[in-house]
């Protein structure tokens, strides 16, 4: 009985969530789509005390005989998702108002997806993994297709839906495979179990476990959904997409290699590797073709995903730490940007998506100019920007790991990627005015911006000693 | 005192983009702002020259918080070397500002603004004694350089700006990662601890060529030049100015900060690398600047064909030649700054740099002849101005360290007087024939303030070089004894040889 209330209490986030969203339902199915915003703010609160509940002291341990857990890592990464899903919940207010999709469903929705985030960065069984992220899936695939008079957004939910459930169903396979050749699901057993090199049983559920993951945090080359589903996809929940669910992917990736596939750290360095090479360097190439931001921002984030594998192909405690405050950045980076082209309308209220629409507009907006500019030069990864130290933290590890060759491309890559972001700094400041933009709507969506903005300036570097501090303290309670 | 005088100006830019008001006001103010700015700048430059202590080779004025940990730490100092090319940066920006008084009127504030940055960010590099502080600040003045360029250039601004923007990069981040490597080995990010630790040879070799990719880049060095012409061709005056007065100067200090005493096996072994693209450079550069048609084309392959003899003084590897390579780098902060502004002079009058349309300007313009000559001459390198000093001493070291080494470089002498005598006469002598050049007016009381304190300074620094060679001795006496340890013992295997021969 104790252990039960002991694993209610260490669950709490999670069941405060679960709840939540059965209660904006109903307040919902009740008031109707008046209710929308009413709806979005009380999402919000809850976040917040659901982020404020996994900061409380005692709050850490297993829960449910070891089916999911309580510590740093899970802690770092809910404290990110709660907040990246408030300022995704409140930046889908004006703009699906505007689009007229504003429907109550779309924070419940939302909330239903970060508790199935929440159970992903908690799960410390290959089930309760499964469970986690096919809750956030499945809610992922709604919410790409939110706007459902529109063919571009019932066409990236069902692209994404074909794809998810064929990546799911791979890594079922897999978790099917290494129960059945390991004979446990558990992450500490699969560890101590694995320790002694792989069989090819085992050997091929891993990469298939891989592929799922590497599927949801659109690694190369299982990328290919990222570009389609973020143009076609309400910007609010492209802007969702590449925040919190890919980073709390990224969580589970970490955990699942370091600790259930702990012993083996060989056989899936060499993957992780050649992800984050691929990743960095497809990335990189195939923004610059791009003439629409929100593409340009999917392939930004592909490229982004492979500089944070380098810190996992480390596989080192400096290595997951350099993953965590990779991602912690990423999120201020890429929210920024979704912001600012959020933010982005002509006269009409249509929203403006080509960079050449971007042409000049430095004059018209020369305050969403200049955020915009910071978050491309922060994405970039040119210092004094705070952008500039993830990609220094992944490198450092790399280096000293002895992984030079990594770093090298890295490096390279990073080069590479430069260009297209300063294509998009070109169009701003450089060409003459083209489309005329709307003035700002939205204040809670400007403060927003603005503080994510401050906070990707060289002043944001005054954050990297806490951010890195409790990094490496997440880091830690994985090994 | 230092730590003011990199966020000072961060903190008065921050103000101009924020200043409300109507764009003539703004621009007004910003301008003031700027030029206040700045000279307050350059009274604590000085103040700093008065309170140093030249007889002290370490780094002064030091101050340490460790703001960033766990990866690096705001700490700042100054020895000579940064005191001198401090010091140059804060004389030639208030001198940038009045050079755009009037000929940038589009987006005046963020025009100050971005000099204002690029001054923070100049003096922070050579102020940094904390390797990855030095880093942020020698990156970070890519991009106010980038929009300077980009914003307020020529024609091909926006393939200018790539260029700069990429090359210079992509030099960097092989850098970026031969100090994550030292900072591994050595376990500090202290640049004075990080001077006096040893690297194997083997780790040496790799760590100097990866600096030497990001300071021969921003040097420029041949064959990664070729991005300084169209930068500076396509940058407004004063960004001119400050790309040859103070960038050009990053990779000079560079190679005196950190690849001589840091490597100083790997100096010794690779001096070849150096010595033959600074030949190549002069040679090649000086040629190519003799056929140009475009005045600021070819005072930027001069500046490369200059920074060549940086370099060969640099490694010359002795007291000579390192001295004469920093005197170099000051010189020409100053006379090819003054000679971009020059050019900037009739370009604001007549909106070209084509050689061809001018000629004939000493009839209308006495004035300009005159400190166009003087700087000219100072460009070649005549006795009594501060080129002949910087030559001199480093071919001299240069001289000392490989005749052939100095039969090359002086070659760079004859053909530099060819070229900068070539486009004199082309634009000043001959007669006005020209219609549209008939009507130009001599130098205003601003193109005055701006160029006279330039020249006075270039004659100070001819006649009496020694104020400005002072600081520097000791500083570059320790790059000297860490080279000195590393070089190999000559008389050792003098014994050893007849040894070998006896039996």
């Amino acid at each position: 009985m104790t252990d039960l209330a002991q694993s209610l209490h260490l669950a709490a986030p999670e069941e405060l969530l679960s709840l939540a969203a059965m209660l904006l339902l109903m307040i919902g199915v009740f008031r109707g789509d008046r209710s929308y915003t009413a709806l979005t703010w009380l999402s919000v609160g809850f976040y917040a005390v659901a982020g404020a509940l996994v900061l409380l002291p005692g709050s850490q341990g297993a829960a449910f005989s070891g089916l999911i857990v309580a510590d740093n890592f899970s802690a770092f990464f809910k404290v990110l998702i709660a907040a990246a899903a408030s300022i995704a919940a409140l930046l889908a207010l004006p703009y699906l108002k505007r689009s007229r999709t504003a429907r109550f469903e779309y924070p419940v929705i939302l909330m239903l997806c970060v508790t199935g985030l929440f159970i992903m960065v908690s799960a410390s069984n290959l089930i309760t993994l499964y469970l986690g992220l096919e809750l956030a899936a499945l809610a992922q695939y709604v919410l790409a297709a939110f706007h459902r008079n529109e063919t571009r957004s019932s066409e990236a939910g069902l692209k994404y839906f074909v794809l998810g459930s064929l990546s799911s169903g791979i890594l079922l396979y897999g978790i099917s495979l290494v129960y059945g050749f390991a004979g446990s699901t558990s992450f500490a057993a699969l560890h101590t179990l694995l320790a002694h090199g792989l069989a090819i049983g085992p050997l091929i559920g891993l990469v298939l476990v891989m592929v799922g993951l590497a599927f949801k945090i659109a690694a190369v080359p299982f990328h290919m959904w990222t570009p389609d589903v973020y143009e076609g996809a309400p910007t609010s929940v492209a802007a969702f997409f590449a925040s919190a669910p890919k980073v709390a992917a990224m969580g589970l990736l970490v955990r699942v290699s370091t600790v259930a596939f702990g012993g083996a750290t060989d056989s899936w360095r060499q993957i992780v590797a050649f992800m984050a090479v691929a990743s960095m360097f497809l990335g990189a190439v195939g923004a610059i073709g791009q003439s629409n931001i929100k593409r340009l921002l999917a392939y930004s984030s592909i490229n982004n995903v492979g500089f944070a594998l380098i810190g996992l192909a480390c596989g080192t405690q400096a290595g997951i730490a350099s993953v965590l405050f990779y991602m912690a950045v990423y999120i201020a980076m890429t929210l920024g940007a979704f912001l600012c082209v959020l933010d982005l309308r002509d006269l009409d209220g249509q929203p403006l998506e080509k960079i050449s629409d971007l042409a000049g507009l430095y004059r018209a907006r020369p305050g969403l100019a200049a955020a915009l500019a910071i978050f491309m030069f922060s994405l970039a990864g040119i210092p004094p920007l705070l952008g500039f130290w993830p990609k220094f933290s992944v490198f450092q590890a790399a280096v000293d790991t002895s992984l030079f060759p990594l770093a090298v491309l890295g490096v390279l890559a990073s080069v590479i990627g430069a260009y297209y972001y300063l294509r998009v700094i070109k169009t701003i400041y450089f060409d003459d005015p083209a489309a005329v933009v709307a003035p700002r709507l939205s204040l809670v969506n400007g403060a927003m911006m603005a503080g994510a903005a401050v906070f990707c300036s060289p002043i944001g570097m005054l954050a990297i000693t806490p951010i890195v501090g409790a990094a490496q303290a997440a880091a830690a309670s994985l090994f | 005192m230092l730590s003011f005088m990199i966020l000072f100006p961060t903190l008065a830019a921050a103000g101009l983009l924020l200043a409300p008001g109507g764009e003539e006001t703004r621009a007004r103010i910003a301008r003031y702002t700027a030029l206040g700015v700045t000279t307050i700048l350059l009274g604590l430059g000085l103040a700093l020259w008065a309170g140093f202590d030249p007889a002290n080779g370490g780094f002064q004025f030091a101050r340490n918080a460790p703001l960033f940990a766990p990866y690096f730490s705001w700490s700042v100092g100054i020895d000579g070397i940064s005191l001198v090319l401090i010091a140059l940066t804060v004389f030639l920006m208030p001198i940038c500002i009045l050079a755009s008084w009037q000929s940038v009127t589009k987006r005046v504030p963020e025009y100050m603004a971005a000099f204002l940055f690029m001054d923070s960010l100049m003096i922070g590099t050579f102020a940094a004694t904390d390797l990855f502080l030095f880093y942020v600040f020698f990156e970070g003045g890519l991009i106010p350089m980038f929009l300077i360029i980009g914003i307020w250039g020529g024609a091909r601004r926006i393939y200018a700006s790539y260029k700069f923007f990429l090359y210079t990069l992509l030099g960097s981040v092989l850098m970026l990662l031969a100090m994550l490597y030292m900072v591994h080995e050595a376990g500090t990010t202290s640049i004075p601890i990080l001077l006096t630790h040893n690297f194997t040879p083997q780790a040496q070799t790799w760590l100097f060529l990866a600096f030497f990719a990001s300071f021969a880049v921003k040097m420029p060095m041949w064959p990664v030049h070729t991005w300084l012409p169209d930068a500076h061709v396509e940058a407004p005056t004063a960004g001119s100015v400050i790309l040859a007065g103070v960038l050009l100067k990053l990779g000079g200090y560079g190679f005196l900060r950190f690849s001589l005493p840091m490597f100083p096996n790997a100096s010794v072994d690779l001096v070849w690398l150096v010595w033959a693209l600074s030949m190549v450079a002069v040679v090649y550069t000086s040629l190519v600047a003799l056929v140009q048609t475009d005045m600021k084309k070819l005072i930027a392959y001069s500046s490369v064909a200059h920074m060549a003899f940086v370099t060969a003084g640099l490694f010359a590897l002795n007291r000579q030649g390192i001295e004469g390579g920093v005197v170099m780098m000051l010189s020409h902060g100053l006379i090819s700054g003054a000679l971009f502004l020059c050019v900037g002079v009739v370009y604001d009058r007549l909106h070209t740099r084509e050689i061809d349309r001018y000629g004939g300007l000493a009839n209308i313009m006495p004035r300009y002849a005159l400190f166009f000559l003087l700087f000219t001459l100072g460009s070649v390198g005549l006795p009594g101005t501060s080129g002949f000093v910087a030559e001199f001493l480093s071919l001299n070291g240069a001289f000392r360290a490989s005749t052939w080494l100095a039969l090359i470089m002086t070659t760079g002498l004859i053909t530099g007087a060819a070229y900068m005598l070539y486009l004199y006469r082309r634009v000043i002598f001959g007669t006005l024939t020209k219609p549209d050049l008939k009507g130009l007016l001599d130098l205003s009381p601003r193109e005055y303030a701006i160029l006279a304190p330039i020249a006075a300074l270039v004659l100070w620094m001819g006649i009496a070089p020694n104020i400005f060679i002072d600081p520097i001795r000791a500083p570059v006496g320790r790059v000297l004894a860490r080279l000195d340890a590393a070089r190999p013992p000559v008389t050792a295997i003098a014994h050893l040889a007849p040894a070998k021969v006896g039996k």
